[in-house]
């Protein structure tokens, strides 16, 4: 990369790189200053600076060899800086702490090169996704702090105001410093069910921009590539956590999908309907990888096995030749990792494709038994899904219908609407249709 | 360190009127908590138990009525004031504390001496 030290580079590209370190490098920048100064809020201020004058500094000196270290470099100096300054006022706030060693002010690991940089992000991610933080405050947080979006766009992104959300993001910054939440990754006893937390939150985040739960969109792109960015750096930095792989590969799989699961006229489109010479191969390559390596070395976790069904249905050459008696043995394990009425309705379907819809009914008789996915809109779009096939149009009506009632976003209630049409278009002799 | 108050909020009528023998389980129960708190690491600064919400009054204003300040179905009956290294240190005490017939909440002291 010769070009990248010379000077007098163009306005547009050094622009360009800034945007690009701030895609790249934000978290890592955000995590290291987080720790000189000791709170996030001066934290997030002086990175900002730090963001603003490399703008200027790097069209006059050229953009550096590791923009993400000179970076650190300045937004440490800043909250360094800021500190002496303010040394008194600053006393006074309770710190974000950091109980390990913590470095002398002054010292500066960064400018020693790459090796030397300690790598912060992991705490940054476990502090934004503590249990003692409400989910939605997780969520809300991780973006603002970890992918270093504004609070405009998780508002956007969430579908709430601005203020609302600015409001969520100030209270969990100050639950983190007031109740003294540790800015540490947790030690080996607690970090299966902390880590569990984190791969959460990205999934929600995930899932959030793959069916965005309201408005015209079914996919928010970039909600999901944010959720896939965060989910290949938990796996850079944890390379032992096979459920951060399993993670990663889910997302993949799933993405995998993704132009396809609209029509060109934006309807939606089932699994059965998908045109799989459009899925990205590239990516269910790396998917499959990753699940095999997830799912070796002692009892898979639920991450990895959602990958490895996604995994089957990518496979597959058509829905009918899909493997679904593996299928059914993968939710089998499913769970029993993971014991979720949700799993027990997605079981249920494939059940349909083994032993026919009547056994799958049953089973979904029991679901709704139980109570526990009332309101959950899938519930009543499989039943009448199954109800369809086996030709029981009344009841099969009924239960698109109240799956209707359920659904808000616009791609899917505009699917259970035409099935709704499909079901009570009675055969024999056609009735004249207006339109 | 940091000081933390752990409430314990409980359905009060476990404690209405208790056999000497349940009286005895709740006070060991206790008793074991005080240091288990020690060697958790932390420091227990002070805590009590308070009488049942029948005997509360609450004053808003200047208008005195019977009774606790929210009526819920689990009380605030006693609280511990400890001092711990963070939360999860705070958390990890807090989940020894007994309470049966509830659970208990905790919250960070206020540093009050700036100015």
């Amino acid at each position: 990369m010769t070009a990248d030290d010379v000077p007098g580079r163009e306005e547009g590209d050094v622009g360009a790189a800034v945007a690009d370190a701030h895609r790249r490098e934000w978290a890592f920048v955000l995590a290291a200053t987080a720790r000189v100064a000791r709170d996030i809020d001066l934290a997030e201020e002086c990175v900002q600076d730090a963001y603003v004058a490399a703008l200027d500094a790097w069209s006059r000196q050229g953009v550096p060899r590791n923009p993400g270290a000179w970076l650190t470099t300045a937004a440490r100096h800043r909250a360094l800086d800021v500190l002496r300054r303010d040394r008194t006022l600053r006393g006074k706030l309770p710190l974000l702490i950091e109980p390990e060693s913590l470095p002398e002010p002054g010292t500066d690991a960064v400018e020693g090169g790459d090796n030397t940089i300690p790598d912060d992000r992991l705490r940054l991610v476990f502090t934004c996704c503590h249990p003692a933080l409400a989910r939605e405050a997780q969520v809300a947080l991780t973006l603002r702090l970890v992918c270093g979006l504004t609070t405009a766009e998780i508002a956007q992104a969430f579908l709430v105001s601005e203020p609302t959300m600015a409001a969520r993001v100030t209270r969990a910054k100050k639950k983190i410093s007031a109740a003294r939440i540790a800015y540490r990754v947790p030690g080996a006893a607690e970090l299966p069910d902390r880590l569990d937390a984190v791969l959460t939150v990205v999934h929600l985040l995930y899932t959030t921009g793959h069916t965005a739960p309201g408005g015209q969109d079914l996919v928010r792109a970039d909600l999901a590539e944010r959720a896939i960015g965060l989910a290949r750096m938990l796996c850079v930095l944890m390379p032992d956590e096979r459920e951060a792989r399993g993670l990663l590969a889910l997302l993949l799989l799933s993405n995998a999908r993704r132009a396809t699961r609209l029509d060109d006229r934006g309807r939606l489109l089932l699994l059965e309907d998908q045109d799989r010479s459009q899925w990205d191969r590239a990516a269910i390559g790396e998917g499959t990888a990753l699940v095999v390596g997830a799912l070796r070395g002692g009892r898979p976790g639920r991450f990895a096995l959602q990958a490895a069904i996604d995994a089957v249905h990518a496979e597959a050459p058509s829905y009918a030749d899909t493997d679904w008696p593996q299928l059914l043995q993968l939710y089998a394990e499913l769970q029993k990792a993971w014991p979720s009425p949700v799993v027990a309705l997605n079981r249920a379907v494939v059940l349909a494709m083994v032993e026919g819809p009547e056994a799958a009914l049953a089973q979904i008789a029991a679901i709704e038994r139980d109570g526990h996915l009332a309101g959950y809109r899938y519930l009543p779009a499989a039943k009448a899904d199954l109800l369809r096939r086996l030709d029981r149009r009344t009841e099969a009506e009924r239960a698109y219908r109240a799956a209707l009632d359920l659904a808000d976003n616009a791609a899917e209630r505009a699917f259970l609407a035409r099935r709704i049409a499909e079901v009570t278009r009675r055969p024999g002799p056609a009735r004249a249709s207006p339109g | 360190m940091a000081q933390y108050l752990i409430l314990i909020y409980e359905n009060e009528s476990s404690y209405i009127d208790p056999s000497p023998e349940v009286w005895q389980q709740v006070m060991e129960a206790h008793g074991r908590f005080a240091g288990q708190v020690g060697e958790k690491g932390g420091e227990l600064l002070g805590g009590n138990a308070l009488q049942p919400t029948t005997t509360a009054t609450s004053i808003r204003g200047d208008v005195v009525t019977d009774g606790p300040f929210a009526d819920t179905k689990e009380a605030l009956g006693g609280y511990y004031l400890i001092e711990a290294r963070d939360l999860d240190h705070a958390l990890d005490i807090a989940k020894l504390c007994p309470a049966p017939d509830g659970g208990v909440e905790v919250r960070p002291i206020m540093d009050t001496s700036g100015g």
